[in-house]
């Protein structure tokens, strides 16, 4: 992502904003600027929980070794890492990495919420993407 | 209406590493030097943590025992030696975190470990002048120490965030002062990894005659002695120099116990003597009076005489205690030590 691309991302990434179709309450993460079950383009900002279970995870060994040149470090240097679809109490899903845990831990059905973590970082230079993350809540 | 704490906040990663471990790796007597130092394990940051991410924690934990709107918030002021850009201030992601809003101001501090305290005084000024409703004070750390330094055994991550203000104080700050000098006992130059430090000369002449003056000059101003006090913390870089600190300045074992940390997570920098604070207000009854001392090498030291308020009782159950953060942990060998702390050079 670009430096801009993560700036308009920051209400989503930090807070877990997503959207609600005025219409008919569907919610929507990430946000959405159309409704797909009626089609309406009033949607208004909806702010998620961050409490939710792990639907299904993959441990990653082997990541992919900086697929867009952004000089990102970080994957290359915490292996394994555990990424996981996760059901948010409201309703949407969502893909992200559980941390503070061990591959043997997670489990599906388990309980989890977001954590403020980085993301990644550009190399020594550049910016710092901060976000959700998720761990084991129980 | 005194000027106090709202609410207040910590956070501490959940890894550590055992002084026995690190003894292993440099072929030290850990025997020894947990004796020496009063400490037995250290708290390490993970690898995807900061001072910025332990910020926003501490600080979601202080809002979280406040009913206050973050919009209130007109100034945060973060402590720390390992803001993570030299330029790009950490409180501007605390406060967007926190959803603050626009209006407010914020710039980052840095004085060794004392940063969090210098916070917090600003605030207070700033909110009994009336130019804001509530200010946001923290410290917190990812502490640098070069492998195989003696602050490898003691440099630690962890955070405290508190909310200033006037309204609905859980705890009254009757009086803070700060005893200054040009002491360098503790430096990192620009551009430097790792900090270097004066090793003995960090004591007398720096922790105990800054320490020793700003709660001296505290007890004289405030026409008190060590027996007015319930709960006593001081800066604690290792558990030696706060144990003797204590001790000469006449407060016994059983007033610093509740807010003595270091054996448990290490020191952890500028948040040392904030979470030592926050831990006594996880426990302290209304009515309870604290006096707390920082100390930041360079070096100062700022002290705060300060009053629980019945309001802490409920406040304190809406996050988490600082006990459940020391509890829950997971043990690092020292490669994985090396990993999360980037000892390691990777191209």
């Amino acid at each position: 992502m670009t430096v801009p691309q993560i700036w308009r991302k920051i209400p989503q990434f930090y807070n877990l904003y997503g959207k609600k179709c005025s219409s008919c309450n569907k919610l929507y993460f990430p946000p959405r600027d159309i409704c797909v079950e009626c089609g309406d383009h009033k949607l208004e900002n909806f702010k998620f929980r961050g409490k939710g279970n792990i639907i299904t995870y993959t441990i990653i060994r082997t990541p992919l070794s900086d697929p867009e040149g952004e000089l990102i470090d970080r994957p290359a240097r915490e292996i394994p890492y555990i990424l996981a679809v996760i059901e948010l109490e409201e309703g949407p899903r969502l893909t992200s990495e559980i941390v503070d845990c061990s591959p043997d831990e997670v489990k599906i059905g388990k309980k989890v919420e977001s954590v403020f973590r980085k993301i990644v970082e550009k190399g020594p230079k550049g910016v710092i993407q901060y976000g959700y993350k998720f761990r084991l809540s129980g | 209406m005194k000027t106090g704490i709202v609410s207040w906040g910590a956070y501490i990663p959940c890894y550590r590493i055992k002084v026995e471990e690190i003894s292993k790796i440099w072929g030290s007597d850990a025997e020894s030097i947990k004796r020496g130092l009063k400490i037995s394990e250290k708290a390490v940051p993970g690898i995807d943590e900061d001072t910025v991410t332990i910020s926003v924690t501490a600080s979601r934990n202080a809002l979280k025992r406040s009913k206050i709107d973050p919009i209130e918030i007109g100034a945060v002021y973060f402590g720390s030696e390992s803001h993570p850009y030299a330029v790009k201030p950490t409180g501007t992601i605390v406060a967007e975190a926190l959803e603050t809003g626009p209006d407010y101001t914020t710039v980052d501090l840095e004085f060794a470990c004392k940063a969090g305290t210098a916070a917090i005084q600003i605030c207070m000024g700033l909110v009994k002048s009336g130019m804001i409703k509530y200010g946001l004070a923290g410290g917190a750390d990812t502490a640098q120490s070069a492998p195989g330094d003696a602050l490898e055994f003691t440099a630690a991550a962890g955070g405290a965030a508190f909310i200033i203000g006037k309204k609905d104080v859980c705890a009254e700050i009757n009086h803070t002062v700060s005893f200054t000098t040009d002491t360098p006992d503790f430096w990192r130059r620009e551009d430097q990894k790792y900090p270097s430090h004066g090793g003995g000369f960090t004591g007398k002449p720096a922790y105990f005659r800054h320490v020793l003056g700003a709660a001296k000059k505290m007890m004289k101003t405030m026409g008190t002695t060590p027996k007015d006090y319930d709960h006593a913390v001081f800066h604690q870089p290792n558990g030696k120099f706060p144990s003797r600190a204590a001790k000469m300045l006449g407060f016994s074992e059983e007033q610093t116990k509740q807010g003595f940390l270091v054996p448990f997570i290490g020191n952890t920098y500028s948040g040392a003597s904030m979470l030592g604070l926050a831990a006594v207000l996880d426990q302290a009854k209304p009515g309870q009076r604290i006096i707390v001392t920082s100390y930041g090498s360079g070096a100062g030291s700022d002290c705060f005489d300060i009053s629980v308020t019945e309001k802490i009782t409920e406040a304190r159950k809406k996050a988490p205690l600082i006990k459940t953060y020391i509890e829950n942990k997971r043990y690092l060998n020292y490669a994985d030590y090396s990993k999360k702390t980037k000892q390691y050079i990777m191209e």
